[in-house]
């Protein structure tokens, strides 16, 4: 028995025929990155390597670091192993990362979903030996609805809201969701104002995707002129000082764990918006049976749960532990995590 | 239905009493009288029986779900709601129903005497039917209890004011055995009768807790001094031949406690009582544990009612011969109500003896450092501490500072190790914050071991509850369902407020209200208490024999 393709150690998923670590959790020589969350793209490599829609949001994140982009496809080889990255359809820049070595394909997802939400490069089907993915939302509990249905309720609440004379909170990751709720918002409704983390993201990302106009919520910003307009902010601002210029305002969260009702109200937010840059039960089983691989490693999520489920589907599937949120911790600590990094 | 969906969807989306209150009057205003009989009925537990055992309802939602039993389980153990499970497991239906609420429960109460292939065929249907929140409600109405926030007290509160009906008057109307299915909303509700005025209880006057000690309250001889007893506060109300029980959550609980008939024909009409209701097993006053068998209990057995009688321990008098004298001063109060114990109240004094009625005594001090060593007996007498009444004061409505203290003794706390979690519900569904902990004991071969003797899940903040959880999911041992067992590591200061022996708990003790007081990070597992430690705090009573009733 030769080692594996790739391994999990202490630091990371390691390919030591080729000396190369993907998405470490510690400081190593050289790392390909699947995107520019903080659970992904730590600090501390010598070498980075990232898809070059990745570029703007690690060197924003982590300063100035030796960094190598890649485009979609694009292959290169390591010590005779070859590599390459493919959408994932989670965030801008988020890659699948696809590893080939005498034959054997490999392939690690990072984090993912099916669904194309108008600012990702959607994920694309890449076919493999061994699939290793995440399953945050690894049980049958969870079933998306199709984004426009999601926006429509989305900007029907902010109107619900300005007719009501309140200001509209909705809470997102500063990377990635706030993002694509920018993206689907009804600009005809009312001004959108951020948050500092989101704007600043946002601004990085403008470069690459064509967003509405935000508006930065400063020490100068007139309370009157927020009135009846939307702000998004990350997660992190609820129940901080600084939402109380919005007041009068209503909240609302949007993510996968909305599909929970304790979830909601263990956050006392007023509304839940069922939103996810993850795979739902149904896109995770998809994606797996047409990667057409017959291996599977799961990740992060409900790992254990999940991979006896697809040892009775009769694949070989079994899991691994990392560092990427560990077992579903409370969402607002995983979520914080992830961006919060103003 | 569809009202009733979005009902219980804004009373589950808010945790303004307000905003209840408004959406339960806004729907009483609105729905048919058949379907707000019901919704009365479903808030104050009072739904049809299950037509549907909860096995045959996972069995049957996975089926439809495609997905194997072992997996709805663990989804349900997540979730933490089984009828949230079923709605979000099942496939998506999209039609929202035309049918009423009522409809539905009948067709439910149809349903039960019916073969199990009707009842699987029947729940099919609407499952794959109903969109999610009306198929949560559904699947709700089935399975029991809305855990959404709303007391009988919210619910009568909006009928009020929907209504215009005193909500006094309400409680009193819904009391009792009425069924759904056939009584009309005009019966129930809206008719005047002039027996819903009899019941109608005084508000409570309660205390605050003494917080700056007692010197600052002033001359020690303005004060009446009196132990608090560990049971539920009540109202006795004797009008016209009849008798009514309130408790402090101002809830009727008149049929939950059948020994207080005996005051009819025996106390005079006209007499209302506060006190404390109180477990009185073999003949002297039990502990909180007792009293734990009666409450909440709607069937009450004979032998139940043998073995944990109660009693009430009567402090003051709030209506005396029809009147009300709460602006009487407390001791003048007293004093009548200290007549109805002597033999010139012109009862028959052979009968009063015998009633399941108890004084609470009244104890005056020459000084503050007495009564803190009154307050020292506490534990032994069974009781919580003290209460410091004004001797001048009326009784007052509501909680008022001033007049009124109580002066508690200090929590019980011992260390202990946490062994086991479960996932909360509700707000905390998918978080380990139900804890078991367990203490030291040597067993027959002399070595150490842990053994169980409280389970807890309040004291942390939610950010500590969030560290607990997510080391919980690391240091999991095994898996029993919802419950795992962890590694024993971590040191918990737990409070409580009583403790006796109990032959229901495997350690023996059996504590009362139990909560974490802090995470004692600082503490080794080795440095935890042990189960004789615990024993030790057991307070063996001071007061020679029984409290008899003939006092």
């Amino acid at each position: 028995m030769h080692n594996p393709l790739l391994e999990f150690t202490d630091k990371g998923i390691y390919c030591a025929a080729a000396g190369v670590y993907l998405d470490p959790w510690k400081p190593v020589d050289k790392a390909i990155i699947s995107h520019g969350h903080a659970d992904h793209s730590r600090w501390g490599h010598k070498k980075y390597i990232t898809h070059h829609r990745n570029l703007p949001i690690v060197k924003h994140r982590l300063g100035d670091v030796v960094i190598a982009g890649k485009k979609w496809g694009e292959t290169f080889t390591i010590n005779g192993v070859k590599f390459s990255l493919h959408p994932a359809g989670h965030i801008i820049g988020s890659s699948q990362i696809r590893v080939e070595y005498k034959g054997e394909v490999w392939v690690f997802t990072g984090d993912y979903k099916l669904e194309d939400d108008g600012v990702a490069t959607p994920y694309e089907n890449v076919k493999c030996h061994t699939f290793i993915t995440e399953c945050t939302f690894g049980l049958p509990a969870f079933l998306w609805t199709p984004q426009q249905e999601v926006f429509k309720d989305i900007n029907q609440w902010w109107a619900e809201n300005k007719a009501n004379g309140q200001t509209s909170v909705l809470f997102g990751y500063s990377l990635g969701k706030a993002q694509r709720l920018l993206k689907h918002l009804d600009p005809s409704i009312g001004k959108i104002y951020t948050h500092g983390a989101v704007e600043n993201m946002t601004q990085v990302l403008r470069s690459l995707v064509h967003f509405p106009k935000t508006e930065l919520i400063t020490r100068d910003t007139k309370k009157e002129n927020i009135k009846g307009n939307i702000v998004i902010a990350p997660p992190s601002a609820h129940g901080s000082t600084w939402i109380r210029k919005m007041t009068p305002f209503v909240t609302a969260s949007a993510s996968g764990w909305m599909a929970f009702r304790g979830a909601r109200r263990r956050r006392a937010i007023d509304k839940g918006f069922v939103l996810s840059d993850h795979c739902d039960w149904p896109d995770l089983l998809k994606a797996i049976k047409d990667t057409g691989a017959s291996k599977i490693i799961c990740t992060h999520g409900y790992t254990e749960i999940f991979s006896k489920y697809l040892r009775e589907l009769g694949y070989d599937a079994r899991t691994e532990e990392t560092q990427y949120e560990g077992e579903l911790a409370e969402p607002n600590t995983s979520e914080t995590l992830k961006t919060e990094v103003e | 239905m569809k009202k009733f969906a979005r009902l219980i969807k804004t009373l589950d989306s808010t945790n303004k009493t307000n905003i209840k209150v408004q959406a339960l009057a806004t729907y009483f205003t609105q729905a048919n009288d058949a379907d707000k009989v019901w919704t009365i009925a479903i808030l104050s537990h009072r739904r049809p029986p299950r037509p549907v055992n909860t096995t045959l309802l996972r069995e049957w939602a996975a089926e439809l779900a495609n997905i194997p039993l072992w997996l709805f389980e663990e989804s349900y153990h997540i979730v933490g709601d089984l009828a949230e499970t079923i709605a979000l497991v099942v496939p998506a239906g999209e039609k929202p129903t035309l049918k009423s609420l009522t409809t539905f429960l009948k067709e439910m109460i149809a349903l039960k005497p019916k073969e199990e292939a009707d009842k699987k065929a029947y729940l099919f249907e609407n499952w794959s039917q109903l969109n999610y929140y009306e198929r949560f409600v559904f699947t709700k109405l089935i399975t029991g209890g809305f855990r959404i926030g709303v007391s009988q007290k919210l619910m009568t509160r909006a009928l009020s004011k929907a209504t215009g009906i005193d909500e006094d008057v309400l409680a009193y109307k819904l009391m009792g055995n009425w069924d759904p299915d056939t009584i009309s909303f005009q019966d129930l509700v809206l008719e005047e009768k002039e027996s819903d005025y009899l019941s109608k209880p005084y508000p409570f006057y309660l205390a605050y807790a003494v917080e700056d000690g007692v010197a600052s309250l002033g001359d020690v001889s303005q004060w009446s001094v009196e132990h608090k007893w560990d049971g539920i506060r009540c109202q006795v109300i004797l009008r016209k031949n009849e008798l009514f029980v309130w408790s402090r959550g101002e809830e009727l609980v008149t049929d939950k406690y059948p020994e207080f008939q005996r005051f009819v024909g025996c106390i005079p009409n006209g007499t209302v009582l506060d006190g404390e209701l109180l477990p009185y097993p073999n003949g002297e006053l039990g502990s909180f544990n007792d009293l734990q068998t009666r409450i909440g209990r709607k069937t009450l057995s004979k032998n139940l009612l043998t073995k944990t009688p109660v009693i009430l321990k009567a402090y003051d008098l709030l209506e005396w011969e029809g009147k009300d004298i709460r602006h009487l001063p407390f001791v003048e109060r007293r004093e009548i109500l200290e007549r109805l114990f002597s033999s010139k109240a012109g009862i028959l004094n052979t009968v009063m003896e015998s009633l399941p009625l108890l004084l609470s005594h009244r104890m005056d001090f020459d000084s503050w450092e007495a009564v803190a060593q009154e307050r020292n007996l506490s534990r032994e007498k069974r009781s919580e501490g003290l209460m410091l009444k004004r001797k001048d004061s009326p009784y007052q409505v509501g909680r008022k500072k001033g007049d009124w203290w109580k002066w508690k003794v200090a929590p019980l706390t011992i260390d202990a190790v946490l062994t086991y979690a479960m996932r909360g519900h509700g707000r905390r569904s998918n978080l380990f914050t139900d804890y078991t902990f367990a203490l030291w004991q040597k067993n027959e071969a002399g070595e150490k071991e842990l053994v169980t003797f409280a389970k807890a899940y309040s004291g942390l903040t939610d950010k500590e509850f969030r560290e607990v959880d997510a080391w919980i999911k690391k240091h999991t041992l095994e898996r029993f369902g919802p419950v795992r067992s962890v590694t024993p590591h971590h040191v918990f200061e737990i409070a409580f407020e009583g403790i006796a022996f109990s032959k229901r708990h495997k350690s023996g003790v059996a504590t009362r209200f139990p909560r974490i007081l802090r995470w004692r990070k600082d503490k080794k597992m080795e440095e935890a208490n042990t189960l004789a430690d615990l024993k030790a705090l057991i307070p063996t009573p001071s007061i020679p024999g029984k409290e008899s009733l003939q006092q």
